[in-house]
């Protein structure tokens, strides 16, 4: 802020409350030209108004607003670049309760920092408070449930995109995952697009055109193998979708099919290392392995 | 109207608006119980785009406020300029344009909200060509009543005109300035202001559209009906000139309160919320002013359903202006900001205080503008009165519950620093005070159908009293 848009602001601060004051004290202390019957004498419309004194009590509360204006402007930042002698800013009261809270909390996540998530697993505290960073903060994409939703993999089931054990969810908490499937639309026409489609269906075991199944899969073998494997089972190390299951991340219908190789996906976790620090992903961590441990016994 | 008697009053355009008024608050407040049972039962958009809430509920602020809202207020202003200024409006095609111009706006708005155009600017969603029919009928509104004003044949000008001239005058800068967009097409824009800016001035107008559309324009309402219809002079003159300045000149500041804790820097929030604080003793002079010309006739509030409005009005107004400074205090704002209480707040304001002032207000008037004595049944306006009432009542006191309910909710902790419930948690636990809020907004409709009811059968009535009114009453 400017010298002059400082002092702007102060001036305008101060004539306007002040001003208050002297039509306070102004209009209290007038006298109006009254009739013997009380009223300022006009008439309109036939309404006649009385010149009563200011009420008392409201003319006290008028002053202490204006008084507690004044004493708030001094404490705290409000005429232009004067800070307030007390130096408060919202971001100091923000970091002052961050810094608050994670002396008390911080240290109840640190003694399972280096806990192994198998053992979590079975610690009901940390169970606990695993559910409930993951309901804070996960909820969002994966849902209350983990159930997830188009784009966001489910988490209560048996199928993993880069894999299932502790270190590898870990590892996708920390530092997030990033699921290319590139655009195949400039490559292939349509037509090719519907073989294609005909044989990620069938490897489903699904019905799909004969034909086109034959066609598709010389495609598929060309230009897709690489990611998602001859057999069509994907691949942990790439994060390439199993094709041959009934879980789909964005739809199995022939035309999200279609749709997802024409103009590719990107799906994208975000690192949370930053986020949550390291104690509290080991503890979702273990909440989320535990959801799908569950169903596989 | 006769016109034999000269100099005679313009009361067509009065008579059109006070019409349009009970039409548009119907329509208006219907949106809005639709909305209401959407929160509720969201099913209930079937799917169909122009139903969302996400653009009915622009569709139900601008109808409740411009429409509704906007006819009482051209009505009764042009009504209180005549009769207290005693002269005819200074161009009858002058008024018949701000008329005409403005149910071209309103409809406009009904064709475009639903189907989906905006500026997303809160309170001004209506895109930049029907922005410029507003400025200009709004224009033309204010040549009409300030000429008037200007060749009045009365020494001074009357209280309740102060107000109109301020809301009239102020309304049409804060509309211009928030309403300044980069237009693309035809039917999109883009805001001339960026970021904090853009939220700033979006909010002194958002402020201001309630400190002098909805306040200052109410209370020139107040000034008039509320000590004709007692029969008793204003208490306090005085009173009015230190509340009327006080009012105006502190209005102006508050709008920073909508953006407490946010990007918005401190120094414009810390005066955003001090003034807000200043702002509650000025907003109850009106109150008090309002109250206290009843004193010596308080028993007429037994018999006369029509005062129980205009002055139960000043009752909500009262509750909602301190309300509002509260809620302006930022600790406070940390628990209300966001919640339901917001809406609550704001309907007792709009439902309490403004509906009430302008029914109050078009029951004086309407049999004045249709030839009767009096409105086609007394006990209908009775019904109206206690039906709105419950409705109101019921549709605060849920929105309060609720909403002090889902902030504490959002900022309850587990012992381990983690929130207690998720967000869909303090949905779910909000669905019986939606049902309520649903029933309480169904009641305030169901009293507006009873008063077209009343007000059609009043204009069907036999006349009783030709052109007697429509002469000026010497001062």
């Amino acid at each position: 802020m400017s010298e002059f848009w400082s002092w702007w602001i102060i001036a305008i601060t101060l004539i306007c409350i002040f001003g208050n004051f002297w039509l306070l004290h102004f209009t209290k202390k007038t006298e109006a030209d009254e009739c013997e019957d009380g009223t300022t004498g006009h008439a309109y419309d036939g309404i006649q108004e009385y010149n009563n004194p200011l009420p008392k009590w409201w003319l006290n509360l008028f002053y202490i607003t204006l008084a507690f204006g004044i004493g708030y402007l001094i404490l705290f930042p409000g005429l232009g670049k004067f800070e307030g002698t007390l130096g408060w800013t919202k971001e100091n009261q923000w970091e002052a309760e961050v810094q608050q809270a994670e002396s008390v909390y911080l240290p109840l996540f640190k003694q399972y920092e280096n806990t192994p998530v198998t053992e979590l697993v079975n610690d009901e505290l940390a169970m606990d408070m695993g559910r409930r960073i993951f309901l804070n903060v996960c909820f969002a994409c994966h849902g209350s449930d983990a159930a997830g939703s188009p784009g966001y993999p489910n988490l209560t089931d048996n199928d993993w995109l880069y894999g299932s054990t502790p270190d590898i969810i870990e590892e996708s908490i920390t530092n997030g995952r990033s699921g290319q499937m590139p655009p195949f639309g400039q490559q292939f026409n349509e037509e090719q697009i519907t073989f294609l489609t005909s044989y990620v269906v069938s490897l489903s075991g699904r019905n799909a055109p004969e034909n086109e199944i034959a066609k598709g899969k010389a495609l598929y073998d060309t230009n897709c193998v690489a990611c998602h494997g001859a057999d069509g089972k994907g691949s942990h190390a790439f994060g390439a979708p199993n094709l041959t299951d009934t879980t789909w991340l964005f739809g199995g219908s022939r035309k999200v099919i279609a749709r997802t190789i024409r103009s590719g996906r990107n799906g994208q976790m975000p690192a949370h290392k930053d986020i949550l620090g390291k104690a509290k992903i080991r503890l979702v961590t273990a909440y989320v392995y535990s959801l799908s441990q569950e169903k596989a016994e | 109207m006769s016109e034999t008697h000269a100099p005679t009053y313009n009361y067509e355009v009065v008579r059109r608006f006070a019409v349009m008024t009970v039409i548009w608050g119907i329509v208006g407040m219907a949106v809005g119980v639709l909305i209401a049972a959407q929160l509720r039962w969201p099913e209930l958009s079937f799917d169909l785009p122009w139903l969302t809430y996400s653009r009915l509920r622009p569709l139900h602020t601008n109808a409740v406020i411009f429409a509704f809202g906007g006819c009482a207020l051209m009505c009764t202003s042009l009504y209180v300029v005549q009769r207290t200024c005693q002269a005819r409006l200074i161009s009858d095609r002058l008024a018949s344009f701000v008329f005409w111009g403005w149910q071209l706006v309103i409809v406009l708005a009904i064709i475009t909200l639903p189907m989906g155009y905006t500026s997303s600017k809160e309170y001004a969603e209506l895109e930049w060509p029907i922005d410029i029919l507003i400025a200009l009928v709004w224009v033309g509104y204010a040549i009409l009543f300030i000429g008037t004003i200007m060749k009045r044949k009365t020494p001074h000008i009357y209280v309740a005109n102060w107000f109109f001239a301020a809301f009239i005058l102020t309304v049409a800068v804060l509309h211009i300035v928030n309403s300044a967009a980069v237009p693309v097409s035809m039917t999109k824009s883009y805001s001339a202001y960026a970021g904090s800016v853009d939220a700033m001035v979006q909010w002194w107008y958002g402020h201001n559209a309630v400190g002098f559309f909805l306040t200052a324009g109410f209370l020139g309402m107040m000034y008039y009906y509320i000590p004709k219809q007692a029969g008793r002079p204003v208490y306090s003159y005085r009173l009015s000139i230190v509340h009327f300045w006080a009012l105006i000149g502190i209005y102006m500041w508050a709008g920073p309160h909508h953006l407490h804790y946010t990007a918005l820097p401190d120094w414009a929030q810390s005066l955003g919320m001090v003034f807000s604080v200043i702002l509650l003793a000025p907003s109850w002079g009106g109150m008090i002013n309002g109250m206290m010309t009843l004193s010596g006739a308080w028993h007429k509030l037994r018999t006369d359903p029509i005062l129980k409005f205009l002055i139960v009005s000043l009752s909500f107004y009262g509750m909602s202006t301190f309300e509002g400074p509260m809620m302006a205090i930022k600790t406070v704002n940390a628990l209300s900001h966001y919640t339901e209480w917001t809406i609550g707040h704001v309907h007792s304001g709009a439902l309490g205080w403004v509906a009430f002032i302008s029914i109050g207000s078009m029951y004086y008037m309407i049999p004045r503008m249709f030839g009767r004595t009096e409105m086609y049944s007394i006990k209908l306006i009775n019904w109206h009165f206690w039906i709105a009432t419950i409705g109101v009542v019921l549709y605060i006191a849920s929105m309060w519950i609720a909403g002090v309910m889902e902030g504490l909710m959002w900022r309850a902790f587990n012992e381990d620093g983690t929130l207690t419930h998720t967000f869909v948690e303090s949905v779910t636990a909000k669905k019986p005070f939606l049902t309520i809020r649903f029933i309480g907004g169904a009641l305030f409709l169901s009293g507006m159908i009873i008063m077209a009811y009343n007000m059609f059968k009043t204009m069907g009535a036999p006349r009783q009293q030709p052109s007697s009114d429509a002469t000026p009453v010497a001062a």
